[in-house]
C-alpha cells in the first residue's frame, strides 16, 4: 500500500481497458463507441509506459523502446481518429443518424 | 511518484472513464474523456515519462479531442433519448467485461514480477526527450518513415472522404 508496484499500474490500465471495452459493447452511439476505442488505446499506453519504467537498463535509464512504441501508437491513433471521423461524417450525410442499430446494410 | 498522487490520479482517471461510458450527452462524454486523458498524462509524468506526458496533453487532450468536439457540434448531436435497452446485449456485454476483469486479476496475481516496486533510476537528471529521440532515429528509423507515409495517406483519405459527392 505504501509502495507502488508494477501491478498497481497494470491493474489501473486493465480497468481502463475494461471500461473502454464495456463502452464499445454497450453503447449504441457510434461517436461514443469511437471515444471508447481511444480509451482502450490509452490503457495500453499506460501499461507500456509502466513496463518501460520498470525495466531500468544497465545505464540506469528506463527502457525507451516502449516509449517510442507509445509515440507510434499516439501517431497512428491520431490518423485513425481523422479517418474515422471523416467516415462518420460521410455516414451521417447519407443516413442522418449516428445510431449503430439504424445502420444495418453493408452497402448503400 | 508518491503513492497518494498515484491513487488520486488513477481514481480520477477511472471515474472520468466511467463518466465517458454512462453519459448520454456526447459533449459531456467528450469532456470527461479529456479529463481522463489529463489524469493519464499525470500518471505518465509520475512514471518519469515526461515527453510522453506532454505529447498526451498536446496531441490527445488537445488535437484529437478538439476534433471529436468539432464533429459532435457539426453533426449537432443531442443527448440521446432513452431507447429501450436490449436486455440480452446488456447482459452479454456485462458478462464479457466481467470475464475480462476476472481474467486480468488472475493473470496479475500469477505474475511474480508485478509485486516488486519500481527500481530507482541510475541518473540524477533524466534527459528523456533526447533519449526518446535517439531511440526513435536509431532503432526505429524505418517505422518512423513509414508512419510519416501513413499520416500522409490518412490526410489524403480524409480529403477524399469529405468531398460532397462520394462515388
Amino acid at each position: 500500500m505504501n509502495q507502488l508496484t508494477l501491478n498497481h499500474y497494470l491493474l489501473a490500465s486493465g480497468l481502463l481497458f475494461a471500461l473502454g471495452f464495456a463502452g464499445v459493447l454497450l453503447r449504441r452511439n457510434i461517436i461514443i463507441i469511437f471515444m471508447c476505442l481511444e480509451l482502450m488505446l490509452n490503457a495500453s499506453n499506460l501499461s507500456l509506459v509502466a513496463f518501460s519504467r520498470f525495466h531500468v537498463g544497465a545505464d540506469g535509464l528506463p527502457n525507451y523502446n516502449a516509449q517510442v512504441l507509445v509515440f507510434f501508437i499516439i501517431t497512428v491513433a491520431a490518423a485513425e481518429v481523422a479517418v474515422g471521423l471523416a467516415i462518420i461524417v460521410a455516414l451521417y450525410r447519407a443516413r442522418q443518424t449516428t445510431h449503430v442499430e439504424d445502420i444495418q446494410s453493408l452497402k448503400f | 511518484m508518491s503513492p497518494i498522487l498515484f491513487w488520486i490520479f488513477a481514481a480520477l482517471m477511472l471515474a472520468f472513464g466511467v463518466s465517458v461510458v454512462v453519459n448520454r450527452d456526447p459533449v459531456a462524454s467528450a469532456l470527461s474523456l479529456v479529463a481522463s486523458f489529463l489524469c493519464l498524462a499525470a500518471l505518465f509524468v509520475g512514471l518519469d515519462a515526461f515527453f510522453i506526458g506532454v505529447i498526451q496533453v498536446l496531441v490527445y487532450a488537445g488535437a484529437v479531442m478538439v476534433l471529436f468536439l468539432f464533429i459532435i457540434m457539426l453533426l449537432d448531436l443531442k443527448a440521446e433519448k432513452r431507447r429501450h435497452f436490449n436486455k440480452l446485449a446488456l447482459a452479454g456485454g456485462a458478462l464479457v467485461t466481467a470475464g475480462f476483469v476476472a481474467g486480468l486479476v488472475r493473470v496479475l496475481s500469477l505474475y511474480p514480477a508485478g509485486n516488486q516496486p519500481f527500481p530507482p533510476l541510475g541518473v540524477a537528471k533524466l534527459d528523456d526527450v533526447r533519449q526518446v529521440g535517439m531511440t526513435l532515429f536509431s532503432n526505429f528509423n524505418l517505422p518512423f518513415q513509414t508512419v510519416g507515409v501513413l499520416v500522409l495517406v490518412a490526410s489524403v483519405g480524409v480529403i477524399v472522404l469529405s468531398r460532397r459527392e462520394l462515388k
